[in-house]
Order: structure tokens, then sequence, then C-alpha cells
């Protein structure tokens, strides 16, 4: 699907399958929301086309276009947007009653949701009573009510206070995995991201950078979002009989880098400062100025300028030892087996 | 140990004199009349004189026309309020200017103007007689069509204005769970501007009853057909004062009673 807003552009290619989690994760921004109002119809295509079990739902070219009332989808939206003016009931029935039931039917159907989610008792009640989790799961019911095909949820933990959000995030994830149709979440969060998801895909600007298995894309990261996300220094180059020619200046030695455009990956706790040249095994040495240094835990991140630039792990005490401060050289090292390359 | 709480105490601002000085007299304005229209009500005839036939009858129409007035505002009024906060077109911004034009006209000005619209020469008024044999001029219709002129555009601003501030995002999510524009519009958009809407339908109400200068151009001085309470009001002062005092109390009781009721509930007391 292709969306132009303004100087926007957002250019996505995604299949799910039926029954999958995709979290689509990006920074904000990156056209997360756009994409869902996309399929949901909210948010005409200037090319492109969504299909939903094999239904074209809309193809500008073709020139089909289905109302988001006639689409088989229903969202969770980000601030939950249940209707104030009605109760808790009433919004869980709203889909049903919108659709021709009857309104005891729609009731009836609306009472066996709350129920599912824990709520039956609060039924009479407002939304602007409930808290936000209960707000939360009242919205779920109100869009799995309807029965829809694909279950859309635009960060749903968002509006959540940070204490409650692990066990809240494990109720969410239980009721989805209760529901058979296909679920595309959208967050900025990776944590929400990892917990609820089969498959990741990674959106910035518009654009699809990275998709997979949550293993497979923290493992194996191709953009500096999500290398800054798990943690990891991330180079791009070329290769050449195990020497890594870099973009951005330098060049690393790696076992089996193959040949060609590669990522490689080190991970910060592979990489050794020392105050002067070290000799032995290492392949990779090269001198570098302290930038910045920053306690993480128990251990002290130290962002390294030099060719390449680079983030090291190291142990409050090695600091100590070192006598390192801001701007101050020390020698790089990283050896060519704690470098992971795969193709570009 | 507990602290002792200071609420801390706003510094007032020193008055210039001269302000305070101008600001009571601005003031006294408003105040004075009001004492003056209590003070001088025969209190003793009064009540005879509201229960007169005349007056009755008065008011009788004045109520009559007023709700009409704001029944056909609410009718038309509403989806214009809609258009001008929803639709974008050419020419709109000139289509909603002249929608407002008559809070700002001169009444007398709006009469004439119906009066060269729908009266027997105007622009619709031949052909609504030879037609539909509908004679608007001079009739209670004519009436209402002069407050309706005149009181409407209260009701189309004040929708307008809720239908802009509300957060669209709710008709999105009635949208996706499956319901039709017009189930949107019923059971979300109008409900989520309740409070503009009631409002805007009171103020229309009461430009609508205090309406004097388009209904008495359009619709004439009839008693018993077009002849609402400041009409009568007006009429009363030459020949009956006391039965002016009495019914301009009247309508200064209703007005209270709606600036009462809109503070209250729906403009937020401060």
């Amino acid at each position: 699907m292709r969306v132009g807003i303004g100087t926007f552009e957002l250019d996505v290619d995604l299949k799910v399958e039926p029954g999958e989690v995709v979290a689509v994760l990006g920074p904000n921004g990156a056209g997360k929301t756009s994409l869902l109002r996309g399929l949901a119809g909210l948010l005409p295509l200037d090319a492109g086309r969504v299909a939903l079990d094999g239904v074209v739902l809309e193809e500008p070219a073709a020139g089909v276009f289905v109302p988001s009332e006639r689409r088989p989808i229903a969202m969770v939206f980000q601030d939950y947007l249940l209707f104030p003016h009605l109760t808790v009931l009433e919004n869980v029935a709203f889909g049903l009653r919108s659709r021709g039931t009857s309104r005891s039917e729609a009731a009836a159907s609306a009472h066996r949701w709350l129920e599912r989610v824990g709520l039956q008792t609060e039924a009479q009640r407002k939304p602007v009573s409930l808290s936000g989790g209960q707000a939360q799961r009242v919205a779920l019911a109100r869009a799995l009510a309807t029965s829809p095909a694909l279950l859309l949820l635009d960060e749903p933990m968002a509006a959540l206070d940070a204490s409650t959000r692990v066990d809240l995030r494990r109720d969410l994830r239980r009721h989805l995995e209760s529901f058979r149709g296909v679920r595309l979440l959208v967050t900025h969060d990776p944590v929400e991201a990892l917990a609820m998801a089969d498959r990741l895909v990674i959106l910035e600007q518009g654009r699809v950078l990275q998709s997979g298995s949550p293993a497979d894309v923290t493992q194996h990261p191709r953009s500096r979002y999500v290398a800054d996300l798990v943690g990891v220094n991330l180079f791009r180059g070329r290769a050449s009989h195990d020497v890594i020619t870099l973009a951005e200046g330098g060049s690393l030695t790696a076992a089996g880098a193959g040949e060609g455009d590669v990522f490689a990956v080190v991970h910060p706790r592979t990489v050794a400062l020392y105050r002067t040249r070290p000799d032995g095994t290492p392949r990779n040495v090269w001198e570098g100025r302290a930038v910045d240094l920053d306690l993480q835990g128990d251990r002290v991140r130290v962002q390294l300028a030099g060719a390449p630039r680079i983030v090291a792990e190291v142990t409050p005490a090695a600091v100590r030892e070192l006598g390192l401060d801001r701007g101050d050289t020390v020698w790089i090292a990283v050896k060519a087996t704690e470098i992971v390359v795969y193709p570009a | 140990m507990a602290l002792p709480v200071h609420k801390p105490t706003r510094v007032r601002p020193a008055a210039p004199v001269a302000l305070l000085v101008l600001a009571a007299v601005g003031a006294a304005f408003f105040v004075v009349p009001l004492i003056g229209l209590v003070l001088r009500t025969p209190w003793a005839g009064t009540w005879d004189q509201l229960r007169s036939p005349e007056v009755l009858t008065a008011l009788r129409l004045s109520l009559l026309a007023s709700f009409s007035a704001t029944a056909m505002a609410l009718v038309f009024g509403v989806p214009l309020a809609w258009t001008f906060a929803r639709l974008t077109f050419p020419g709109r911004a000139v289509l909603r200017a002249v929608t407002v034009l008559p809070m700002v006209l001169p009444p007398v000005v709006g009469g004439v103007a119906l009066l060269l619209a729908f009266g027997r020469r105007g622009l619709l008024g031949g052909w609504l007689a030879t037609t539909f044999g509908i004679h608007l001029p001079f009739t209670t219709t004519g009436a209402i069509i002069a407050e309706t002129f005149v009181a409407m555009p209260f009701l189309v601003i004040t929708v307008e204005a809720g239908l802009r501030s509300m957060d669209t995002r709710f008709e999105d999510a009635a949208r996706t769970l499956g319901a039709s524009r017009w189930t949107v519009l019923r059971r979300v958009t109008l409900p989520l501007v309740r409070p503009s809407l009631v409002a805007g339908a009171v103020l229309c109400w009461a430009r609508a009853l205090g309406e004097f200068g388009a209904t008495i151009t359009f619709a004439g001085n009839f008693p018993g057909r077009t002849q609402t309470m400041p009409l009568a009001v007006y009429l009363a002062l030459e020949t009956n004062p006391d039965a002016a005092i009495g019914l301009s109390l009247v309508l200064l009781a209703v007005s209270l009673a709606v600036l009462i009721g809109l503070r209250d509930r729906w403009l937020g007391a401060s």
C-alpha cells in the first residue's frame, strides 16, 4: 500500500498470515498509525492494494474502495476512544447494533464479551469512571464483538501507567490468543512488541526496514534503530577476503565475512579497551577517543569516536584501572571471532 | 513534624483609580435601567395586567413563534453547521459570512430584505403565492420566518464551533465498528456535541423571543397574528405604560432564567 500525506510518504508491503500476531515497531512519526488507518479505510490509499482473506478491500488502480464500515476490520485505538456518552455495555454493543443486530441480542452478546474480559459488573458504568486497564479491555471487547477478520491495535499499552503495564500486557496477550483472526499491532515500545508478537516488522520513515521473528530481528538488526533498541554496534560495509571495508570509514576483520555487502554486529561487551596498544590475538585494533561515559546497571557504556566509532561496555573497575575519562584516547580491540556478519 | 502550609496569596494588581471610576460608570449603565424597571413596576396592578387578553395573546404568539423559529433553526441550522465544520468547497467562506450576517445586520434591514425576497413582488414571494397560495408577509408564519432569519446564526455558529472542537476520531471508531454515516451522526456526533446543541438552541430561542425589527418590518404588528411580546411592549408604552412595564418584566425574567441556566450548565461558571 502507498499513502502520501503532505510530504510524508508511506510505502509498505506487508503480508500477514491467519492466526499470526504481527507487531509493527518503529519510532514516532514512522507512519505506524497511518498504516493502520489505511488498512481500516480511514485514510484513502494513493496506490497499492489492501486485501483480506482473498477479498480486495481497496485498490485505487482498479477503482475498488470498500468503506470502513463495510470492512471486516476492527481497531483498538491508542486512547481507546470509548464513547463517553454511552455505558460500557452500550459501547460493546455498538458494533452489533450498527450492523443491524436487535437490541436484546446485541446486549446479550455484549454481556458475554464483558464477562470474557472480566468486566460484567461494570456494564452500566460510563467509560470516564474506568481505570486505564479496564478501558483497554472494554475497547478490546468492543472491537472483538463485531467478529472481525482482522484486529488492529494502535499502541494498546501507551495510555497505561508503567506500574500496571506488565500485568496488563499479560492479560492482553491472553485475550489476543483467544482470537482466531489476524492481529496487527503497532507500537514504539520494543518490549511490548517482543512480548506480544510472533513476527516483528520494523517501520521507519514510511518504509519497512526489516521483518522476521523477534529472535531473528534482534540478532540480525538491519538498521541503526533496531541496533540501538537491542543495544549493539551495527556496521555496514563491503566484505572481501574476511576484511570488511566500512561505509563510515575504517575496516573490520571478521572470520568468514564472505564477499559483498554485509552487516556486521559487535556486542559492546566484546569490545576491549587498553591504555597502550595491545599485542597478541585480537585482529582488530584501532585508536579512539572516549566521547561519553554512562553508568548503566553494573556496566559502564563508553562511546568512542574513531574509525569506526563504537560503543564499549566495561566494568566500573576497568574504567578505574584505565583511569578513563571523557576526552581520553584509548586502544580499542575486537576479536575477529566476536563479530557477527550477515549479508545486507 | 508537619509544616504549616500557607496558601500562596495572590498579589493583587494595583488598580488605577480612573479605570475603576470608568468601570463603575459602565456597570451602572446596566444596573440602573434594571433597578428602574423593578422599582417602577406597579406590583399591585401587574398581575391583572399580565392576565389581560391582549397580553396573554401576545405571550402565546411569542412562545409559538420563538419555539417554531428554534425548531426551524435546528432542522436547517444543524446540517448547515455540519457542512461548514466538515466540508471544504469553493465559496464556503462567503456562504458562511452570509449565513452569520444577520447577527450584525440591523434587524430592520433584515426585514426589508425578507420583504424583497418573500413579499408580494419579491424574488420568491410571487411564485410562492401563485403556485402554492402561500403569503408570508404579515402572517404568523412570516413572524416565524423573520425570527428564524435573525436567530438561526446563533445556533449555526455555536454548533459549528462544537463540531470543530470535537475529537473526530470518535467518528472513525464508530465507522470501524460498522456504523453508517447516518448512524455515526445520530449515535456519536450529535450526542457528543449535545452541550453546543443545547447552548445554541437556547441562545437562538432567546434571540427569537426578543426579535423586534425584522418582525415588525416583514410581518407587521397585528394583535393575535404577528404582534409578539416585544411589539406589544413597544405599543403599550404609548397607550398603557403600566402594561409595558409588566410585559418587560416577564421578558426580563425569561432572559435571566436563560442566562442562569446557561451559565450553570453549559458555559461553565467562573
